[in-house]
């Protein structure tokens, strides 16, 4: 039972930072080096999970991704891909949640870039794309690195998305936390639930140092 | 030659700039901090582009307004080294070196890697990250890496500023050296006039935006202009002349300037190098008859071309000194009892110790 729990709230914790992880990349870019307008838009969407209740954000998912709304229905008839009720719609889930955490991550190691050295890589001859990769992307892995393993650990605790868009299906959907409130519900499972919780706080606790220690380590290596 | 005209408006900063720049050589745009001189060179680098005005380089047009066209940066091949050496902290030295090289078309050559490394003494340093490096180190590396880069102009922002008075002295000869080896052209930002006089041998002067004087060094350390941002302190002539003898023991050099040949210190010059002297104005004293028993080791005789106000107290005194012009400042009661007057001879006596030859290839 504890097993298959941590399994899949491994798994789906994984998924949902590698769907998130490259458009947390790409939207952090902009928020912290141009100024356009609808910045304060975009930003104010990107952390909108933060302060909305997770509930309702699983409910939105429902709306879009469920078998009847829009794009969930075009998903299944063009593909075959069903996300409601499923672990790959928990990990969609899990990503939306922990989005604006891998953004702020991404977003504060790009904002102690000197972006003078950008220009100084322009005149040396390298263009827009070719800067991102040699020095951009580079500078930033510290943060990058941060926010993935961040948002790993908060992906696998979460619940009210994950319970509204993707239910609590044993072995499909029924994560750490899910299992947990389980456990809460059926009779007798007070010792389940107290491993469970365990479990959960050694995760996050091991995620948050790990997450620490390796942008350190990143960078020393990139000397900064 | 590198042709500029220009004009910028940033918020209450307005920026209005024509001049022309001989290339190859050394270009100084000298003036006080706020000038515009930075934003001046991010033009030429493109980093900035004009709200009107037409930029080129050679038979090149890196920008024109009036065509709508404008170079991106990275494809003007134009070196710059920023005030803050901006190394990539991500790469060794090494790495930094290559970076521009790799881009550069045609690419560099193992030869000019080592060249360029020889030049600046970068041999040892070649396997440390930019945070193990010295301020002057981190500077040769980043000259060295705009020099890689195949540059057909070299931008220097200030590229003394951020180091002391002692660093400043250990790397200057590695750009007089950069400037004698090779023949691209640099602008040269800076607002030192001994820079200025080191190693440069056009100068345009900035004031607020505008050009206030433009022409070779000798001829702009005479303008007021110059003197209002200098100050009186520095105020003097820039003259060249031909190392005639040398004395080892001494560290003393017999240089020829104009029909006189004057004793100044000279560590490391060789005879016949043609070499540039900076003759502070406030450094000079006059005679109107040929003294006697002095220690001082430089009596020169001129004629008085003209005399000029500076300040209430004092007046600056040009000397004809067979050609080249010194600039002496004396006092007011001084001038009026010698009864200096323009076309009367007199004698310039300087100490050799107030005199330095440095070394300025003429092109």
């Amino acid at each position: 039972m504890e097993l298959e729990a941590l399994r899949l709230s491994l798994y789906v914790a994984l998924r949902s930072v590698l769907l998130g992880l490259p458009l947390a990349i790409v939207v952090a870019y902009p928020l912290s080096r141009s100024r356009f307008l609808g910045r304060t838009v975009l930003d104010a969407i990107v952390h909108l999970p933060l302060v909305l209740p997770p509930v309702a954000v699983g409910y939105v998912l429902l709306l879009v991704f469920g078998t009847r709304g829009t794009v969930g229905a075009w998903l299944e008839s063009a593909f075959g891909i069903r996300l409601a009720f499923t672990s790959a719609g928990a990990a969609l889930a899990t990503a939306v949640m922990t989005f604006p955490l891998m953004v702020r991550a991404i977003r504060l190691s790009l904002e102690a870039i000197d972006p003078r050295l950008e220009d100084a890589a322009r005149t040396l001859g390298a263009g827009p794309i070719d800067r991102f990769w040699t020095i951009t992307l580079p500078l930033m892995a510290p943060g990058i690195v941060a926010g993935a393993i961040i948002a790993f650990a908060a992906g696998l605790g979460e619940f009210g998305a994950v319970i509204t868009f993707a239910s609590n299906i044993p072995g499909e959907t029924r994560t750490l936390p899910l299992a947990l409130y389980t456990a809460l519900q059926s009779p007798g499972g007070d010792a389940l639930a107290a491993r469970l919780a365990g479990l959960s706080f050694l995760l996050g606790l091991s995620g948050l140092v790990l997450a620490e220690w390796v942008s350190r380590v990143l960078r020393r290596r990139i000397g900064r | 030659m590198l042709e500029i005209d220009v004009s910028l408006s940033r918020g209450d900063f307005d920026l209005e700039v024509t001049f022309a720049a001989p290339t190859p050589g050394v270009t100084a745009l000298f003036g006080r901090s706020g000038s515009g001189k930075t934003t001046v060179i991010d033009l030429i680098a493109g980093l900035l582009r004009p709200d009107r005005g037409r930029i080129a380089l050679d038979d090149a047009v890196l920008h024109d307004t009036s065509r709508s066209y404008s170079l991106p940066p990275q494809r003007r091949a134009i070196g710059y080294v920023f005030q803050d050496p901006l190394l990539f902290p991500h790469f060794d030295v090494a790495g930094n070196l290559r970076y521009g090289q790799r881009r550069a078309q045609p690419r560099g050559t193992e030869a000019e890697f080592a060249d360029a490394v020889e030049l600046l003494g970068l041999g040892a340093l070649l396997r440390r990250r930019p945070h193990e490096l010295s301020g002057g180190e981190r500077q040769r590396v980043a000259l060295g890496r705009a020099l890689l880069s195949r540059p057909r102009l070299l931008l220097l922002d200030e590229p003394l500023a951020s180091l002391d008075a002692a660093r400043r002295g250990e790397l200057l000869p590695w750009f007089e050296a950069l400037r004698d080896r090779h023949a691209i052209p640099i602008v040269y930002v800076s607002h030192e006039f001994e820079e200025v006089v080191r190693l440069a041998s056009h100068v345009v002067l900035l004031e607020q935006g505008r050009v206030a004087a433009e022409g070779d060094v000798g001829r702009i350390a005479m303008v007021p202009e110059l003197r209002a941002v200098i100050g009186p302190e520095l105020a003097g002539s820039v003259v060249d002349g031909q190392v005639e003898s040398t004395d080892p023991v001494t560290g003393l050099a017999q240089i020829r300037v104009g029909h006189s040949a004057i004793t100044a210190s000279g560590a490391g010059l060789r005879a016949g190098q043609a070499v540039r002297l900076q003759v502070l104005a406030r450094d000079l004293v006059l005679a109107t008859h040929k003294p006697m028993g002095l220690s001082v080791r430089n009596e020169i005789d001129g004629t008085i071309r003209a005399i000029v106000d500076d300040g209430p107290d004092a007046v600056l005194v040009e000397i004809d000194v067979g050609g080249p012009v010194l600039l002496a400042r004396v006092t007011r009661p001084a001038a009026s009892d010698l009864a200096l007057a323009p076309g009367r001879r007199l004698w310039v006596l300087v100490k050799a110790t107030s005199l330095r030859g440095h070394v300025h290839p003429r092109r």
